[in-house]
């Protein structure tokens, strides 16, 4: 089971609001293989951002179990929690969520830094990862000196710094225009292309339809799951 | 390698915005100055007290009359005279190095100038007591103190007293051998002493010695009782045993029974220093416990900003979170922080101190120093301020939950 880089078993989550339970997510049997690109769908309330944060190691489960690239990540702690964020899981936010006092080339190297990689390994794998998505000259810039696209384009470079088993795209293009969330959708579908195993959250079904695979959530449980039939960039 | 890093984060946190930092650490400035210049003064009395005793003699007893009472009427015996000074000498063996003083300030005159100048009458052996040296001249002799003769000795500044502005024209060598007149009084000139520097209550150098026996019977209208007595012993062990002697000869001399209260009082110049160094150790204590404060009101001025910090942050706190900072990276981050501030502030505030310090030397002549325990003691208090103030702050930055971190606007 190598390339089983998801797997979740009867994965529940329940809050307590005063004298309510919600049961946001109510069991769901999950696999995802090395190498897709899925996109999980579901309106508001569906308990698709309580499952995505579980699955991002964000939050940990009331009941069942996730595997994540082979790891029982269901029952470590916070601190054990990060650093599987830092290691296998590569984040592209709605809201960028860049430093916004720091440089593009800074934010980059964020991950790396609580990775603890030395700062010349660190500088060249930040610059790398800059150049490829396309930023090799605007390095020493910061995030509000810079448009969205190009934010959300750091914020790639930074998910992808860490060489990460999972890219976790929570709605990437919903500050963006469609121009430029075109271009960032096509981005990820290209690392896709090169082997990145990619999870995209999205409410948009054009933004859906790059992925090759769309699992649709409705009152925490999956509802339907299947593949794009077209798939790739051409939808 | 991580802890550099996240020590770089903190200090980029400070840089972005140094108005604030400075701001912030102002409670901290002035605690630390406080502490620096009051510590500083109270050092510079101690010192100046210390300088005093050196110049005093450390082995050097004074007896004075005791001011008490008996049952409303003032004994008689309550007083010095020479044949106390005369007994303490003959019986003491040569332990005790004895002088009378008979002491009283009178006007003096010179030519066209005059002042005023405290006469002190003693034996040439006051001299050696005190530890004085002559710049010109000689001492009296014991042949002049008994024929009472007119002989005077100054002190150092007892001519630029005298002379006032033009001092250029009354050279020690152009005084020597000259008549000055002490109440309309000739005396003779013999000796010059030598400065004996600042020195408390006995300012040696602005006075005049004369011998007891000519101070008594020529100068104070044949008053016989004198001030003190001044006995010293060859070194400081020795005290404890002169002490006991005096106090036997005393008795002796005055016919006190065992059991009366003694009609005198026997000082010591260092326990008089000592009462004042404890006293001034108390005030100066005090003075900083008040400073320190200070340093509390700042550090919690440091924790509320803190706390500040850690809310507008609470975005960055989550996004580094997500990105694989522990809940220690992100505690030791926001430490740093406080720290770095309060240290910073103890670094600001030892310059402030210094510098009021040395201003309260310039304008107020107080004499100061600035020791350097004051300085590390300083310096850690307001690290260990930022330490716990910055504590809670970072715990709670620390504790913050990711998700709720991350959307919070």
């Amino acid at each position: 089971m190598n390339d089983v880089i998801i797997r979740t078993e009867g994965l529940k989550k329940d809050y307590v609001l005063g004298a309510e339970t919600v049961h946001a997510v109510r069991g769901v049997d999950l696999e995802i293989h090395r190498n897709e690109f899925v996109a999980v769908m579901g309106p508001s309330g569906s308990g698709k951002s309580t499952f995505m944060n579980m699955i991002g190691c964000l939050d940990t489960p009331t009941a069942g179990k996730y595997w994540l690239n082979g790891q029982l990540v269901s029952e470590l702690t916070d601190d054990e929690l990060a650093r599987v964020r830092n290691k296998a899981i590569g984040f592209v936010f709605q809201t960028f969520n860049l430093l916004p006092r720091a440089s593009a080339l800074h934010n980059v190297e964020l991950p790396l830094i609580y990775a603890g990689v030395g700062s010349r390994e660190r500088r060249r794998r930040a610059q790398e990862k800059l150049q490829m998505v396309g930023l090799g000259d605007r390095m020493e810039h910061k995030p509000p000196e810079m448009s969205g696209g190009q934010r959300q384009r750091v914020a790639v470079a930074r998910a992808l710094v860490n060489d990460p088993a999972l890219l976790l795209a929570d709605e990437p293009t919903g500050n963006l225009d469609s121009t430029t969330s075109q271009e960032v959708m096509e981005q990820l579908a290209a690392l896709n292309r090169e082997g990145q195993t990619i999870l995209l959250v999205t409410h948009e079904h054009d933004i859906a339809a790059y992925a090759k695979r769309q699992v649709h959530l409705r009152d925490g449980i999956i509802e339907k799951d299947f593949m794009n039939h077209h798939g790739g960039a051409e939808a | 390698m991580l802890i550099f890093e996240i020590i770089m984060v903190a200090m980029a946190a400070i840089r972005a915005n140094v108005l604030r930092a400075v701001l912030t650490t102002l409670g901290i400035i002035i605690g630390v100055a406080a502490v620096i210049a009051v510590v500083a003064l109270g050092q510079g009395a101690q010192r100046r007290v210390e300088a005093q005793i050196q110049s005093m003699g450390t082995n050097v007893l004074t007896i004075r009359p005791n001011w008490g009472h008996f049952g409303g009427v003032r004994n008689v015996a309550q007083r010095l005279y020479v044949r106390d000074a005369d007994a303490l000498k003959r019986e003491s063996n040569g332990l005790l190095t004895v002088s009378p003083v008979a002491s009283s300030g009178q006007q003096v005159t010179y030519s066209r100038w005059n002042a005023h100048a405290e006469i002190y009458g003693v034996w040439p052996e006051y001299f050696a007591i005190h530890d004085h040296h002559l710049a010109l001249g000689r001492y009296f002799t014991e042949g002049e103190l008994q024929g009472r003769r007119r002989v005077a000795v100054l002190g150092a500044n007892v001519l630029s007293n005298l002379a006032g502005q033009d001092s250029a024209a009354l050279t020690p060598e152009s005084i020597l051998g000259q008549t000055i007149q002490i109440r309309g009084v000739p005396f003779v000139v013999i000796g010059i002493l030598k400065a004996k520097g600042e020195s408390g209550f006995q300012g040696p150098d602005e006075d005049i010695f004369v011998p007891t026996s000519t101070a008594l019977y020529r100068l104070f209208g044949g008053r016989e009782r004198l001030s003190s007595i001044e006995v010293s012993t060859f070194s400081p062990k020795e005290q404890e045993q002169a002490y006991a002697q005096i106090d036997q000869i005393m008795r002796r001399q005055h016919r006190l029974r065992p059991g009366d209260d003694a009609d005198f009082q026997v000082f010591n110049a260092a326990q008089m220093m000592s009462t004042f160094n404890e006293t001034n150790k108390t005030l100066t204590y005090l003075l900083a416990g008040i400073a320190g404060i200070s340093l509390l009101v700042g550090g919690i001025g440091i924790m509320n900003i803190m706390l500040v910090s850690v809310t507008e942050r609470t975005r960055e706190i989550g996004v580094r979170k997500a990105l694989g900072a522990t809940r220690q990276n992100i505690m030791f981050q926001f430490l740093v922080e406080s720290l770095a501030l309060c240290v910073l502030g103890g670094v600001l505030g030892v310059g402030v101190g210094f510098l009021a310090a040395h201003l309260m030397t310039t304008f107020a002549q107080w004499q100061t120093y600035v020791a350097p325990y004051a300085v590390f003691t300083a310096l850690g208090f307001s690290a260990g301020v930022g330490l716990f103030f910055g504590m809670w702050p970072a715990r709670r930055a620390a504790r913050l939950d990711p998700i709720e971190a991350l959307r919070y606007e």
